[in-house]
């Protein structure tokens, strides 16, 4: 038997749907999974290397998407599931989770929780244990424990929990090497949980489901299904209704009864019953010591200025403001040196005269070279400084502080984080949406950050308006986006079903930016962005060289001329810039200097029509980029209706600002 | 003394001591719009039935027996106004009058009623905070199912997450709400009986902080309301 598994493992039987063709063969897989914050991301870091650390998101290429860890000659793939709290509720992240550890069943479970709040993330173990995968238990950042004066016995921890437990520090590597030999040897001998036992009356009634539930393997772990039908889970009661209606009757009774005792929900006397359990566990291996150092921590102490009513805010705006002009600042000058040296290596200027061939070449690499510069300047600065906030614990606080103000558009503080990433680049701030837990939240906030000045945007409206008019034009574009994403926010949440679901949001302490961290953070958005934009670029680019030398540029000149001429009153050659502009915003401005022949916009564009013109870039259609992460994340209907929506508004507001600008400029 | 004038006194001083701690009798004739004569008459009346502590010159606090009535009808009263202003599109300007003179004749099992049919809500027209009611129970369910028995009643006082000061705690008594919002609550260690603190509150009627089971957490205001804790435990 244990030869067939093997066999069965190499030839990636696991699940169909997963298993992809280019996946890397490996001996074992292993998946880490815990509350967020607790150091996982760290973890996976340590044990694959940072150049192979992953977005936290496990998606329909997950099974391929982890890095791969080399041991005593095994090769292991680690995947990092998002960092949750429970498989109860009913969010996204929380269910793919479960989803992805039953039908793919890892070799090896390895279950990350917070020395300093054992309790509640032991929480989460018993619900893993539940699911009867190998499992590993690893305590994290015993450091900072024993710093509060809590001390783990994890010998007596692996006792109770029958299952190997790991201290470690991951942040400085320790206790990495003893978890790589555990990860190989549970994977090898396969050691389950020990059950963890219940109050008796729960514990009964599960005994008599999972007797039922044995005789057809098809619905899962006999123990874990039995809880999960008493815990009422609407989906995974369904599907056994159809092929055990007596178990789903006897679990709906079970569930009654446990109702009628209790005098609650049978999912929250299941939720009480596990951390009654996580208690006593966690009281019989913790020990605390009293702490000698000051009382008053030094988190206490930067949070009584952070959420002071006056200083707070202006904390906010000076953090915020600080990391747009910053990044800017220092991007403006990477910028122009990049372009300088690439322009030596060929021009990149998109209009080339030539062979077909000698075009798309050329398409092709004013892609890539587009890409290159705003990415390296602009995005992977701005993403290292705010990586380098979040990691310090200060991100929650803004989230805190603005939560009512978000709730003004349906959202609440922690779509905070996509609204402030949507200032670097669209893609990774949309795919962050994934944060925020019900589907009309996740949709809302995917639309505002689709109209959030992006590094590319702003590029535009800097090299325009702020050179050609004067920077409070500037400003005030930038300033009327902001406007039209609360107003749009207002609109939108009124006219989006579904639920608006209020914030719970776990407060870390304060404490350095470790340096790891902030690289690996900053990697895993750019490299989202690297994936899904310089393909983009690099396609989009051969697409409009080819479209050029075929010579399809004037007639979409003259389809667009209703448009460009009549509504927004600019010139007929500008159709083709802003078709050009899907592929890349700032792309616009250096067509727009081909086709003029100049890069003095002043000498052929009149200021209102610069204006309009950034306007305009600044709000039709996303990117094609952003186009790409809304199809993915949120399905076709919805990723058309934000890109006509957002081109309507940008022809109308264009419209109107050009007759109304002409009457003061 | 009619119950119901006992019982807008009772308000009166209720609202008048939560402001300024003790209810000058001056303020209470302002807030009625009687005579401070007939004040301190009634004040004198109401001390005699054990409702409230009256001292001459400086004014009444209420005694434990007359806050429990005060938090009773202050229920009924803003159940009524979150009534009138979302079934009857009652105006804003008319419900607090109108809730005034419907709450004095409310019997319990209406009141129940009432806050089931309006899946019990948390705060009133102008904000207030709606106190639970005094069952003895963990959370809602039975009442939205249908399948709560009679229950006994609750003989202490529950305040609200949102109404605690910083530093303050209790053990958790009673979650107000849908199961959803009970089932996240518990799922993060806020399970009935566990020992809370409130650490701060935000800036602007922003979420509050709370420490539980060695963590702290950020919650929203609105499902910080609804969360109600017993300080009986912790005076102790």
């Amino acid at each position: 038997m244990p030869g067939q598994e093997k066999h069965r493992r190499r030839h990636g039987w696991r699940d169909l749907d997963t298993a992809g063709t280019s996946c890397i063969p490996v001996d074992f897989t292993a998946v880490l999974a815990g509350n967020a914050n607790v150091g996982k991301s760290v973890t996976v870091n340590q044990l694959t290397g940072l150049d192979l650390a992953t977005g936290n998101w496990p998606g329909k290429t997950v099974e391929c998407a982890g890095g791969i860890l080399l041991h005593n000659g095994y090769r292991i793939r680690i995947i990092d599931l998002p960092g949750i709290y429970s498989f109860s509720t009913y969010s996204a992240e929380e269910t793919i989770s479960r989803e992805y550890i039953l039908n793919n069943r890892p070799d090896v479970v390895v279950n990350i929780v917070d020395a300093s709040a054992l309790e509640r993330n032991l929480f989460f173990t018993l619900q893993l244990a539940e699911l009867n995968v190998p499992l590993i238990v690893v305590v994290n950042q015993i450091d900072l424990a024993a710093e509060k004066g809590i001390f783990i016995d994890t010998e007596k921890l692996a006792g109770m929990l029958g299952v190997p437990v790991i201290p470690t520090i991951a942040i400085h590597g320790k206790g990495i090497s003893a978890l790589s030999d555990a990860i190989v040897a549970t994977a090898q001998n396969r050691t389950l949980p020990r059950l963890i036992p219940y109050g008796k009356e729960v514990e009964s009634r599960i005994g008599d489901l999972a007797g039922i539930l044995e005789k057809d393997p098809a619905t899962g772990p006999p123990r874990w299904t039995a809880i999960r039908l008493l815990e009422r889970d609407p989906d995974l009661t369904r599907k056994v209704a159809v092929r055990m209606p007596e178990a789903a009757a006897a679990a709906s009774r079970c569930a009654m009864e446990l109702e009628k005792l209790h005098g609650e929900p049978a999912g929250i006397v299941m939720s009480a019953e596990r951390y009654h359990a996580a208690e006593r566990i966690a009281r019989s291996v913790m020990e605390i010591r009293p702490v000698t150092t000051g009382d008053i921590s030094v988190s206490d102490r930067i949070d009584r200025l952070a959420l002071h009513p006056v200083a707070g805010y202006a904390l906010i705006i000076l953090t915020i403001g600080g990391l747009l002009i910053w990044t800017f600042v220092i991007g403006a000058g990477i910028s122009e040196y990049l372009t300088t040296l690439l322009s030596s290596v060929a021009p990149t200027s998109p209009f080339v005269a030539g062979s077909f061939a000698e075009i798309l070449i050329s398409g092709a690499w004013t892609g890539l070279v587009a890409a290159l510069t705003l990415i390296i300047p602009y995005v992977l600065p701005f993403y290292f400084f705010l990586s380098a906030i979040e990691d310090s614990g200060y991100l929650t606080r803004i989230s805190m502080m603005l939560d009512r103000g978000m709730h003004r558009l349906g959202l609440h503080g922690k779509a905070i984080i996509p609204l402030i990433l949507g200032f670097g680049c669209t893609v990774p701030a949309c795919l962050s949406c994934r944060i925020l837990e019900s589907g009309k939240q996740k949709l809302l906030a995917a639309f505002l950050v689709s109209l959030i000045p992006c590094s590319a945007r702003t590029i535009v409206i800097l090299s325009l308006v702020a050179s050609f008019v004067n920077i409070w034009w500037a400003l005030a574009l930038y300033a009327f986006d902001v406007l039209l994403v609360i107003v749009l926010g207002r609109i939108a949440f009124k006219a989006i079903p579904g639920e608006s679901v209020g914030l719970i949001m776990e407060m870390p302490e304060y404490h350095f930016p470790s340096g790891t961290t902030v690289l690996a953070q900053t990697w895993s958005r750019t490299k989202s962005l690297i994936w899904i934009v310089l393909p983009a670029y690099v396609i989009g680019g051969i697409a409009i060289s080819g479209a050029y030398s075929a010579g399809l540029l004037d007639p979409i000149n003259a389809a667009l001329s209703p448009i460009t001429v009549t509504l927004l009153g600019l010139p007929a050659v500008t159709g083709v810039v802003f078709v050009f502009g899907i592929v890349r915003k700032e792309i616009t401005i250096l067509t727009l200097a081909s086709l003029f022949g100049t890069t003095v916009f002043s000498s052929v564009l009149s200021p209102v029509q610069l204006i309009v013109f950034a306007l305009v870039a600044m709000l039709y259609t996303p990117c094609i980029s952003t186009i790409f992460t809304l199809l993915k994340e949120l399905g076709w209907r919805k990723a058309a209706a934000i890109t006509a929506t957002e081109t309507a508004l940008a022809v109308t507001i264009g419209a109107v600002a050009s007759r109304l600008l002409s009457l003061i400029l | 003394m009619a119950s119901e004038q006992l019982e807008e006194y009772l308000e009166a001083i209720y609202d008048i001591g939560e402001r300024d701690g003790t209810a000058k009798t001056s303020s209470i004739a302002k807030c009625l719009n009687v005579a401070p004569a007939s004040v301190t008459e009634a004040l004198r009346n109401l001390s005699e039935k054990g409702y409230v502590n009256y001292e001459p010159y400086r004014g009444a606090t209420l005694t434990g027996l007359g806050k429990e009535m005060a938090v009773r009808i202050k229920r009924r009263h803003r159940l009524l106004e979150v009534f009138l202003r979302d079934v009857l599109k009652i105006e804003d300007d008319h419900v607090h009058d109108e809730a005034c003179r419907m709450e004095h004749t409310l019997s319990d099992e209406t009141e129940c009623a009432l806050c089931k049919m309006l899946k019990a809500p948390s705060r009133c027209p102008h904000g207030s905070l709606i106190q639970p009611c005094n069952r003895e129970v963990d959370d809602c369910t039975g009442c939205f199912t249908g399948e709560q028995e009679p229950s006994e009643m609750r003989d202490e006082p529950l305040v609200s997450v949102s109404d605690l000061m910083e530093g303050q705690g209790g053990r958790i008594a009673f979650i107000r709400g849908d199961k959803k919002v009970v089932q996240r609550l518990s799922d993060l260690g806020l399970t009935v009986k566990t020992a809370i603190s409130l650490v701060r509150k935000a800036p602007l009627e922003g979420p509050v902080e709370i420490a539980v089971r060695r963590t702290k957490l950020a919650i929203d205001r609105a499902i910080a309301d609804n969360i109600f804790v017993s300080q009986a435990a912790e005076k102790a």
